[in-house]
C-alpha cells in the first residue's frame, strides 16, 4: 500500500481526477497513534519541553474521548486512523516533479485559470513561487510594521512566549476529540501576529509561505490580532487539493482584540475519500469585529462550524459559509455564535448546494447568556438542490438565557426548476451553462465577499461541476 | 427563394408531455422573412402553447406536423439551439433568476453565439447595453439588478424587450409582452421593436395579444385568431378591429372542442 496509493478523485466527481502516485517519503512515523509516535513528532520538531507535555495530555484525552454521534457518518474513520500516518515530514511530501503531475491534474488547473506556479504548489511538487518577489516586498513592509507572519513551527521557536501566552487558550485540546488529536499531532499552518493598531491592506496568503509547511494534515493555526488594528488572512483556493491524505483535522485559534478588524478566508476543494474535520474558533473582544468566509467543496465527510464567541461589549461576529456536496459527499457545515456581553451582534450567512447523491446539513448554535442584554443574531441557511437525489437538512440550536436578545432565524431550500432552465436556453446557454449561472447567481451574496481571483475560480470550478452533472 | 418562410409551421400537433392531453390540433403558420404576424384567441386557446413548442419547452412534446426555421427542422432541435439559431421568446410569464444580474445574464448569453475560444468584447457590449437601454428608456442601473427578481410585471416585459433588443433575434415570438404595461411604456416597449426592424428591416415577429392596441403601434401583415388549438381565420390588421368589436363567440361556437 505505501508508496501506491490510489487517490481517487480530486473533490470533483466520479473518480475522474483519479491517480495514482509512487512517491516514498523519506520520513514518516509508522501507521497508527501512540505516545511513542507523538513523542517523535515532537523531537523532530525541535520542541520545548512543555510542548511534548502538551502533546502527551492531548493524546490522551484524545484517547479518551469516544468518537462523536452526530454529524455525519464516522462509522469508517477508525479504520482509516489505523492507516493514518500522522507525520510525513513536509520536504518530503514535496519530492514529486511536476512530469509526475497526471495531465488530467494539470488539465484541471489549466481550466480553472490557476497560475502555473500556484499549480506546482497544489500538485504537492513545491516550486518556487513566482511572485516570490511581491512577497518579500510585502514581508518587509509587514515586517517593518511588526507584523509577524510565520509557519507555526517558527511562530514556536521565534516567539516563545507570545507563543506559549495563546496557544490552546482559544481551543483547548479537551474541546473535542478532533480538536485533541490535533494537539496531539499538530504539524504545519500558521503564526500570525498583528501589532496594536497596524493596518493590512494586503491580505495575508498562506501561499505566500512557501518552502515551508503549508497544508498540514493536521494543520494549526494561531492568529493574534492586536487592539484596533485590521486584517485579513487568505487560506487554501478552489483547487482540488493533490494530496494522498485521506483525513485532514485542522485547529485555527484567533483571538481579535479590542476594537480589531479580522476576516478569515478559507476556501478549500478536498478529494473525495477525504475526511475533513476542523475546529475553527475565534474570541471576539470589546468592540471587535471578526469574519469567517468559509468555502467547502469535496471531501467525503466535512464537519466544520466555524465559531465566534463574542466576549466583550459591542463584538460583532459574522460567519459566511459556502458548501458544495457532489455523488457521495457529505457537508456538514455551518457556524456557531455564542454572545456572551451586552450588545453584542452577530450574523450567519450559509448557502449550500448538494448535486447527484450529495447531501449538505446546515448545523448551527446561537446561544445567548443571561447578561448579554439586546444580543442580535440573525441567522439565513438556504440550500439549493441540483438532483432529486440531492439532500439537505438543517439543525439550527438556539439557547437563549437572555430576555432583551433578539433572534432571527431563516431557512430556505430550492431546486433549479424547469422553467428556470428553459428561460436560460432560450437565451441560447446549454443546460450546464444554465446550471453554472443559476449555482452562481445563488451563492452570489456570498461569492461578492470573496477576493476576486477566488471568485473566479470558484465560478470555473462550478462550471465544471456542472457540465459533469448534465445527462 | 426571396419568398421562403422563415419560420413554416405546417399541421403541428402538440399534447402535454406527461399528460394526454393534446393543446394545439394542427396549427399552420407562414412567416416570411420581415414579417410581422399578430396571433389573437381566447384565455387557454393555445396561444402559449404555440410559442413555446416553436422555443423547445419540455413541457410539450410534438405529436404531429412540422416546424421549420430558415429551412431546419427546428422540432429537432434542443431549446439553446433555436436560440443561437435565431429564435427568440419573450415570456408571457418571464423567471425570476436570483443573483445574476441582467448585465451579466445577456452577456453570457452573447458570449454563447460566438466561436469556441472566442471571448466577448466587454466595452462593445457595455456599448451595446446601455444604447439598448436608452432606447427603452431604462435606467441604467437597471442593468446590475438580478434577473427578474423583485421586477414589476411591467419592468419584467421591458426586460424581456431587452433581451430582444440585445440578441437580435431573426425572429422574436412575443408572448402578450403588452399585457400588464401603461400606455407609455407600451409606445416605448412597440418603439423596441421597430427600431430593430428599422435597423434589419428582414427581422420577423409573433406577436400574441389580447388587445388590438398595441398593433396600431407595431402594424401587423397578417392577423391569425386562435382557437381551441387551431388557426381559424387569418387576414389583415382589420381581423383585429372586428375581433376587438365582436369577441369571440362566433369563432367558439364553429370550432367547440
Ligand atoms: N403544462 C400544462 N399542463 C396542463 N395543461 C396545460 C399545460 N400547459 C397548457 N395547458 C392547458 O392548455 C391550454 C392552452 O394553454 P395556453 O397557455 O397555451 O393558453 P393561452 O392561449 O396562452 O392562454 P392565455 O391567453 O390565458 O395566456 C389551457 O387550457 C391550459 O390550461
Ligand atoms: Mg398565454
Amino acid at each position: 500500500m505505501p508508496g501506491n496509493e490510489v487517490i481517487q478523485g480530486l473533490g470533483l466527481d466520479d473518480y475522474k481526477y483519479g491517480f495514482v502516485t509512487d512517491s516514498e517519503p523519506v520520513f514518516r512515523t509508522r501507521p497508527g497513534l501512540d505516545a511513542e509516535i507523538v513523542e517523535q513528532i515532537s523531537a523532530r520538531k525541535d520542541e520545548p519541553e512543555w510542548m511534548l507535555k502538551r502533546r502527551l495530555k492531548a493524546l490522551r484525552i484524545y484517547e479518551s474521548k469516544p468518537m462523536p454521534k452526530w454529524g455525519g457518518d464516522l462509522s469508517e474513520l477508525e479504520d482509516t486512523l489505523r492507516q493514518t500516518y500522522f507525520y510525513v515530514k513536509p520536504q518530503e511530501q514535496m519530492e514529486r516533479s511536476w512530469d509526475d503531475v497526471p495531465e488530467n491534474i494539470k488539465e484541471t488547473f489549466e481550466r480553472l485559470g490557476i497560475p502555473e506556479a500556484e499549480r506546482k504548489i497544489l500538485a504537492g511538487v513545491g516550486a518556487q513561487y513566482d511572485s516570490e518577489m511581491v512577497y518579500h516586498s510585502l514581508k518587509e513592509e509587514w515586517e517593518a510594521k511588526g507584523v509577524i507572519f510565520d509557519s507555526i513551527e517558527d511562530g514556536l521557536k521565534n516567539h516563545p512566549e507570545l507563543f506559549r501566552k495563546h496557544f490552546g487558550t482559544v481551543i483547548p485540546a479537551a474541546d473535542n476529540k478532533f480538536a485533541a488529536l490535533n494537539s496531539a499531532v499538530w504539524s504545519g499552518g500558521s503564526f500570525v501576529y498583528i501589532p496594536p493598531g497596524v493596518e493590512l491592506e494586503t491580505p495575508l496568503q498562506a501561499y505566500f509561505r512557501v518552502n515551508q509547511e503549508r497544508l498540514g494534515q493536521f494543520e494549526r493555526t494561531l492568529i493574534i490580532a492586536g487592539e484596533g488594528s485590521r486584517a485579513h488572512y487568505i487560506e487554501g483556493c478552489t483547487a482540488p487539493v493533490y494530496s494522498t491524505d485521506s483525513f485532514h483535522s485542522g485547529v485555527i485559534e484567533i483571538i481579535v482584540n479590542r476594537d480589531a478588524y479580522f476576516r478569515y478566508t478559507t476556501i478549500q476543494n478536498w478529494s473525495n475519500n477525504m475526511y475533513n474535520l476542523v475546529t475553527q474558533r475565534a474570541l471576539v473582544h470589546q468592540g471587535a469585529h471578526m469574519e469567517w468566509l468559509d468555502g467547502n467543496l469535496g471531501s467525503k465527510l466535512t464537519m466544520k462550524y466555524p465559531s465566534c464567541y463574542l466576549m466583550g461589549e459591542g463584538a460583532h461576529g459574522e460567519i459566511l459559509s459556502i458548501a458544495y456536496a457532489g455523488d457521495g459527499q457529505h457537508q456538514d457545515t455551518g457556524g456557531k455564535v455564542i454572545h456572551v456581553a451586552p450588545h453584542t451582534s452577530s450574523s450567519i450567512v450559509s448557502k449550500s448546494i448538494s448535486k447527484g447523491t450529495g447531501r449538505s446539513s446546515y448545523r448551527g448554535l446561537c446561544k445567548v447568556y443571561d447578561g448579554a442584554t439586546n444580543a442580535r443574531s440573525n441567522v439565513e441557511c438556504d440550500a439549493l438542490l441540483i438532483n432529486e437525489t440531492s439532500r439537505t437538512d438543517t439543525f439550527p440550536y438556539i439557547e437563549i438565557d437572555e430576555k432583551s436578545a433578539t433572534v432571527g432565524h431563516e431557512a430556505t431550500v430550492s431546486k433549479i426548476g424547469a422553467e428556470q432552465l428553459f428561460y436560460l436556453m432560450s437565451r441560447g446557454m446549454d443546460e450546464a451553462e444554465a446550471m453554472a449561472l443559476i449555482v452562481r447567481g445563488f451563492i452570489e451574496p456570498i461569492a461578492k465577499e470573496l477576493p476576486l481571483e477566488y471568485a473566479v475560480e470558484l465560478n470555473r470550478l462550478i462550471e465544471m461541476e456542472m457540465e459533469g452533472s448534465v445527462g | 427563394m426571396d419568398d421562403a418562410p422563415i419560420l413554416k409551421v405546417a399541421g403541428l400537433r402538440a399534447k402535454v408531455a406527461d399528460e394526454d392531453l393534446e393543446i394545439l390540433k394542427g396549427v399552420d403558420l407562414a412567416i416570411k422573412p420581415g414579417e410581422i404576424h399578430a396571433i389573437m384567441g381566447p384565455n387557454g386557446s393555445g396561444k402559449s402553447t404555440l410559442a413555446k413548442v416553436i422555443a423547445g419547452h419540455p413541457a410539450y412534446e410534438p405529436t404531429g406536423g412540422s416546424v421549420y426555421f430558415r429551412g431546419e427542422d427546428l422540432l429537432d432541435m434542443e431549446p439553446d439551439e433555436r436560440a443561437r439559431a435565431g429564435v427568440f421568446m419573450a415570456f408571457q410569464y418571464p423567471v425570476e433568476i436570483p443573483g445574476v444580474s441582467i448585465a451579466n445574464f445577456l452577456r453570457t448569453a452573447l458570449q454563447t453565439r460566438l466561436e469556441d475560444g472566442e471571448e466577448l468584447d466587454l466595452f462593445d457590449f457595455q456599448e451595446l447595453l446601455m444604447e439598448r437601454m436608452e432606447q427603452l428608456e431604462m435606467d441604467p442601473s437597471f442593468a446590475q439588478r438580478p434577473v427578474n427578481d423583485g421586477f414589476s410585471g411591467g419592468e419584467k416585459k421591458r426586460n424581456e424587450i431587452l433581451q430582444m433588443a440585445v440578441l437580435k433575434p431573426a425572429l422574436a415570438v412575443m408572448d402578450e409582452t403588452d399585457s400588464g404595461l401603461d400606455i407609455d411604456a407600451l409606445k416605448i416597449v412597440a418603439n423596441g421593436v421597430n427600431t430593430l426592424r428599422r435597423e434589419s428591416p428582414d427581422k420577423s415577429v409573433l406577436l400574441i395579444t389580447h388587445y388590438q392596441r398595441i398593433l396600431n403601434h407595431i402594424i401587423p401583415d397578417v392577423v391569425h385568431v386562435i382557437v381551441n388549438g387551431r388557426i381559424v381565420e387569418s387576414g389583415g390588421p382589420e381581423v383585429a378591429l372586428e375581433l376587438e368589436a365582436r369577441g369571440y363567440e362566433e369563432y367558439r361556437k364553429a370550432h367547440a372542442a
